[in-house]
């Protein structure tokens, strides 16, 4: 390949240039510098309780985020997943409470919510609406379905046999299995992201739909397929919280999309879709809980929780795009 | 009569960078005439439209309105002075009402709190009195693109205007829809407006113009009464250029196959194009020719089923072609290079390497679709020196390249599938000279080694320096086909502007 004098790029330093102007590194560099900072601050945050404690509370939230960073790349958006967590609980749940065998209760919830997924898709392919206002939709009507199926109040599952209890509550050596659970959702959908041709296509699509269709892309089907398996994703999640909580609450999740929206393009995923990392992502998602984290530790007042991190997506998303403005 | 002259160039430049738009172009319009602007895309048409509408600052000479020198500096200058320009699109609200969009500028300035509704429907009404029947309380959503016009020019007319600038209005028009309009043309001119007329079609022009002025290369070349002269005089004006030799050697006679790679008939897509047959020779590069509207880019989409379906027959070296998607054309071989290659070409923010492997991935990848991405960058490379692709490193985004780059990796990806036939739709549009060249090398290269080579393109000498033979499209229909000698632009033109075949000069 010929290298004109006139191409910017200088192959010596731009491997080393590349890194420092990934979303990534920047992400890691300040979550370190929050650490050391913290490590000060309070005695208690780096302590193995803490962090443990930090990671639980996001895992089971970084599966969904995983879901949501797909569907952001391929160009859509799903302000439904806080409800479909919560109404993959409640399904599961109430089927329990009528004498169903839990884990055959959690595959039809998850069944469930991926047909709500797939509902979704049908809306945005065939009948040609926005993402935002069908999954805003959905997301009223799956938490009036929560509110519905149990009357506003938590479903206790008292009586949920202690296997199925482990996959909320149980540890591998110290770690806990909620954890490890992540962790390869994570692993897995990263390295497909990366490197299979079927989430190539889902780039292809999310960059320029058009393009994507003069290249034989069935970009149709890979938007109804990204859709779904944002909800598949959240449905999931919300088992693995009534595993954990040992309740369905009809309630829960609310406001949850906006986290995970935010995590995802902190983390460097484009609301005008093609570009995105579940790397980033996550790294999103603990960004957030690490702010979270030494808010609490500081004893700052939740309500100015919000508006800090809030702050930081206005920030994060600000410097995104100036640096993408400066660029091109 | 000079003092029935309302608006005189004299001498009037533009240049944007390097290039001349206009060099010293005089340009004259009288009082109740309607008055033809013709030439090719590129001539100049716009740009002196843009200046006398005050979009454009001249460069050098002088705008001499109703007999006092003037300077337009502005469209809000040139609406005082009295020029309505009605532009090629349609640029109206289409969610508000008729009569607002036509009081649009005297809303903007008003200064009273409350809009009057009744008022301005009121005066809308006056308006379309001398136009149509076109109700003014009616949405704009509401009406055919031809009354949309209407409205367009019922915008123009309220603005008291002498001079009225419409930039081919019937290219979305039916021809009764057209009739129409002409008419409303002519009665406005017997009122005493002037009217500039750009249009492609030497019919409308000769049917309807009182004088025609030529542009050619950013140059004044003639303006003539249009009783005086025949169409092909105006095709001569508009084209007399000498083809510079930029292009490689066409096929020879030696080189001629009788084995054709793609054979269509009776192809059909409502309202598109009808009853479309044609065959491509193995060797040869067949050119398609057309005015912009014509079909030429729907007829090729149709055939490699990139936007609905179609009725007819294809086959692919002797092979009947059924075809349910792309997809099917991308696995037969068949490939089509898109027109907009920032809108629907490449992918602007994504690697090089990923572009060009994004018509199939399996190519690249492993049987379980793992992508390797040391093959994905091979066959970049392979393909980006085999078109002498200038970049830095494959991973960088595409929008790191110039356009003539940029459309090399579009072609790359074309190639990696090592198609039997490419379509290619303006494969040059946005590219410097010495890439265009390159690109037509490549061309002719491919067709020699046996790939099946459709061009479209608006520029007419590029079509006729790289094509064997050239197909006209006219109104989607097969307007005729050109080979060797009888390959010329007046051929070109007689054929896309629908004059007899007959009238063809070799």
């Amino acid at each position: 390949m010929e290298i004109t004098a006139s191409a910017p790029a200088e192959p010596t330093t731009s491997t080393l240039h590349k890194l420092l102007r990934m979303r990534e590194t920047g992400l890691i560099a300040i979550i370190l510098v929050m650490f050391v900072i913290m490590s000060f601050a309070s005695p208690y945050f780096l302590t193995w309780v803490n962090m443990r404690a930090m990671v639980m509370a996001f895992a089971v939230e970084g599966i969904v985020v995983v879901g949501m960073t797909i569907l952001l790349i391929s160009g859509g958006i799903d302000l439904s997943v806080g409800s479909v967590t919560a109404l993959s609980m409640v399904i599961a749940g109430w089927l329990f409470l009528q004498g169903i065998d839990p884990w055959v209760a959690s595959a039809i919830a998850i069944a469930a919510c991926t047909a709500i997924g797939a509902f979704m898709g049908f809306f945005v392919t065939r009948v040609g609406l926005h993402h935002f206002i069908v999954s805003l939709a959905v997301m009223v009507i799956a938490r009036g379905a929560c509110l519905l199926g149990t009357g506003g109040r938590p479903l206790g599952l008292y009586t949920l046999p202690p296997e199925f209890k482990f996959i909320g509550q149980g540890t591998i050596g110290p770690i806990p299995l909620v954890i490890i659970i992540f962790l390869v959702v994570v692993l897995v959908f990263d390295f497909m992201l990366r490197r299979t041709t079927v989430f190539r296509k889902v780039f292809y699509t999310g960059s320029n739909e058009k393009a994507a269709a003069y290249s034989g892309i069935r970009t149709k089907k890979v938007i109804f397929l990204t859709t779904t398996l944002c909800s598949a994703l959240a449905g999931f999640a919300g088992i693995i919280y009534m595993a954990r909580f040992g309740s369905a609450q009809p309630t829960f999740g609310q406001g949850m999309e906006l986290n995970v929206i935010a995590a995802a393009v902190i983390g460097g995923a484009s609301l005008t879709g093609g570009a995105g990392t579940i790397f980033g992502a996550i790294l999103g998602v603990v960004l957030l809980s690490v702010v979270s984290s030494s808010l609490a530790l500081l004893d700052v007042s939740v309500y100015w929780q919000d508006i800090i991190r809030g702050s930081i997506l206005l920030a994060a998303v600000s410097i995104d795009h100036y640096l993408n403005k400066k660029r091109s | 009569m000079p003092d029935n002259v309302i608006l005189k160039i004299s001498n009037v430049s533009k240049s944007f960078g390097a290039i001349r738009a206009l060099r010293g172009v005089d340009f004259e319009l009288r009082r109740g005439e309607i008055h033809a602007l013709a030439g090719e895309n590129g001539a100049g048409k716009s740009t002196l439209m843009n200046v006398i509408d005050g979009i454009l600052k001249p460069d050098s000479g002088e705008i001499i309105w109703d007999g006092k020198p003037v300077r337009i500096n502005s469209p809000t200058k040139a609406q005082k002075l009295g020029i309505g320009f009605v532009h090629q699109e349609i640029a109206l609200c289409p969610d508000v009402s008729v009569a607002e969009n036509i009081f649009m500028a005297t809303t903007n300035i008003s200064r009273s709190f409350l809009m009057d509704y009744k008022g301005l429907e009121a005066k809308a009404r006056e308006v379309f009195r001398q136009l149509s029947d076109i109700d003014p309380s009616v949405l704009v959503r509401d009406l055919s693109i031809s009354n949309q016009q209407l409205v367009e020019i019922a915008k123009a007319l309220t603005l008291d205007c002498k001079v009225l600038i419409l930039d081919e209005p019937t290219a979305a028009l039916t021809d009764k829809e057209a009739q129409v309009l002409f008419g409303i043309m002519r009665r406005l001119a017997d009122s005493g407006i002037a009217i500039i007329y750009i249009s492609h079609r030497m019919v409308e022009i000769f049917d309807n113009c009182d004088r025609v002025t030529v542009f050619r290369d950013g140059q004044y070349i003639t303006t003539r009464n249009v009783a005086e002269i025949e169409p092909g005089d105006v095709v001569n004006a508009m084209v007399g250029r000498k083809i510079e030799n930029l292009y490689p050697d066409k096929q020879s006679k030696e080189e001629a196959s009788p084995d054709i790679i793609l054979a269509v008939k009776g192809l059909t897509q409502h309202p598109r194009f009808s009853d479309v047959s044609f065959h491509l020779k193995k060797g040869e590069i067949l050119g398609i020719a057309g005015l912009i509207g014509s079909g030429r880019s729907e007829i090729v989409k149709g055939i490699c089923r990139l936007d609905g379906d179609v009725s007819g027959d294809v086959w692919l070296n002797g092979e009947p072609l059924i075809l349910k998607h792309y997809q099917d054309s991308i696995a037969a071989g068949m490939v089509y290079l898109s027109e907009d290659r920032k809108g629907d070409g490449i992918f602007l923010d994504m690697p090089i390497s990923a572009n060009v492997s994004a018509l199939k991935l399996q190519q690249v990848a492993s049987p379980l679709g793992l992508i390797n991405r040391e093959l994905e960058d091979g066959q970049a490379e392979r393909l980006g020196d085999k078109l002498n692709l200038k970049c830095g490193q494959l991973s960088d985004p595409v929008s790191s390249l110039s356009g003539g780059n940029q459309q090399k990796v579009a072609i790359a990806k074309m190639l990696s599938v090592n198609p039997k036939l490419i379509f290619l739709d303006e494969p040059t549009r946005g590219v410097d000279v010495g890439a265009k060249a390159e690109i037509h090398r490549i061309l002719r290269e491919l067709a020699r080694s046996g790939v099946g080579i459709v061009v479209i393109s608006s520029e007419l000498p590029e079509l006729i320096g790289v094509s064997d033979r050239v197909l006209v499209v006219r109104e989607g229909r097969i307007g005729g086909v050109v080979e060797g000698d009888m390959i010329t632009e007046e051929n070109i033109m007689h054929l896309a502007s629908g004059l007899d075949a007959q009238e063809l000069t070799g």
